[in-house]
């Protein structure tokens, strides 16, 4: 019996849609949230070969939502953790594990070598940066993003559609992750199921693929709603003639003369330039303490104000630091706004 | 002149609600009904929010009755 039987019954599949899927190559950007469902449901599916790409270590927190890892994962590098349950899941996929992050010098060569870009990941910058690899190496990628109880969904650059930069020509620096507002696991679930969806139907060349369509789902709510995307050909047309366009999400901080702890992640935005800022996420500030000045006052800040007073509060009660306070508004409140 | 406004994200959040009926006097492009809902919600970080009327991209259209109006803040969780 042919494994795949199930799905080759359809007429959307068949014999040939099943050697389309084995010869079909997918990398997903981000093994995190909407990686994870994405990438069990291709390898599943038998897309030929599939690259894993991410920087990141599994982390505790990212159980209830990132569905490929176990509890003995916590600590290993994610593309890696994820290519041991999907191999064992199937083992005709050929995988590639990438353990770096997308950057503006590896993104083209490692387009290169995929047919379908899958958007797993978390920022702007790299959401950026798909995008102009993908106008660059004309590929289409496909598009999802989530806030606490909402989604978005959307494939660009397919077909000669509309891309990202159509949708969104200008950024905004209010990056906010899922570790900063929380999520319902099930939400990155959906949009990431929905994600590999979209891929088998572009492998295929069947069914109605959402190019020129944001889909826009509210879970709470259980609404969805379709906006139509209009292309914007000076956006591509300057991709094409500039190359990559790298969005640096930074920020001045009002205060130059200030020492300033920011206690968020190392990929939250806006980073704060300067030299009066130490970085230390919150995870780590029990063991990095003493790199906190205790002579001179220091604003402690991150996204909202709420993981920045929890640094505070431990940071008096653990060492008896009394020099710190809290920016109960948040980095917003404290950046310098650009004229 | 009313219209119904649909906020999602960010926005939303403001808003402090998804949807609502909005009553304003004149003309006003979806640009500028942007504008004015957003100068209502203190949301400064303006040109990152698009505006869709009866579900297509467009911020120069001039708003009629009956409109649907979202306003669609980019995201980037994952």
């Amino acid at each position: 019996m042919n494994r795949y039987d199930r799905q080759i019954q359809l007429d959307e599949v068949g014999p040939m849609g099943q050697d389309k899927l084995r010869n079909a190559k997918v990398l997903i950007v981000g093994v995190g949230g909407l990686g994870c469902p994405a990438a069990l449901y291709l390898v599943g599916a038998g897309v030929g070969k599939i690259g894993l790409m991410d920087h990141d270590k599994v982390d505790l927190t990212n159980l209830h939502r990132q569905v490929l890892f176990q509890e003995s994962d916590v600590g290993k590098p994610k593309a890696r953790a994820a290519k041991e349950h999907l191999s064992a899941r199937n083992s005709n996929v050929v995988f590639e594990v990438i353990k770096e992050a997308l950057t503006v010098s590896n993104a083209l060569s490692i387009f290169k070598n995929y047919d379908i870009i899958l958007d797993g990941t978390d920022n702007f910058e790299t959401k950026y940066l798909i995008n102009d690899a993908c106008v660059l190496s004309n590929k289409p990628w496909i598009y999802a993003s989530i806030y606490k109880n909402e989604g978005q969904l959307s494939v660009f650059n397919y077909k000669n559609g509309p891309s990202y930069r159509c949708l969104f020509p200008k950024t905004t620096r209010q990056n906010i992750s899922c570790e900063a507002t929380g999520v319902l696991g099930v939400l990155p679930g959906i949009l990431g199921t929905l994600q590999a969806a979209e891929a088998l139907k572009l492998i295929l060349e069947r069914g109605e693929v959402l190019s020129g369509t944001l889909k826009l789902f509210n879970i709470m709510l259980g609404t969805e709603q379709t906006i139509n995307i209009k292309k914007r050909p000076e956006e591509i047309e300057a991709i094409q003639q500039n190359g990559i366009l790298p969005i640096k999400i930074e920020c001045a901080l009002k205060n130059e003369q200030q020492w300033y702890l920011d206690v968020r992640e190392i990929f939250e935005q806006p980073k704060p330039k300067g030299n009066n800022v130490i970085h230390i996420p919150l995870g780590d500030i029990l063991s990095r303490y003493r790199e906190i000045p205790e002579d001179i006052e220091v604003l402690v800040f991150c996204q909202s104000g709420k993981r920045s007073k929890n640094a505070v509060d431990l940071l008096k009660r653990e060492f008896g630091f009394n020099n710190l306070k809290n920016v109960e508004g948040g980095i917003e409140s404290i950046i310098e706004v650009e004229k | 002149m009313k219209v119904t406004i649909k906020y999602f994200g960010l926005v939303a959040e403001a808003a402090g609600k998804n949807e609502e009926v909005f009553n304003f006097e004149g003309t006003l492009t979806s640009g500028e009904l942007k504008n004015k809902c957003l100068d209502q919600l203190s949301i400064l970080d303006r040109d990152s929010v698009q505006v869709a009327v009866n579900q297509n991209l467009d911020d120069t259209i001039e708003i009629k009755e009956g409109d649907e109006v979202a306003l669609l803040p980019p995201f980037a969780g994952g």
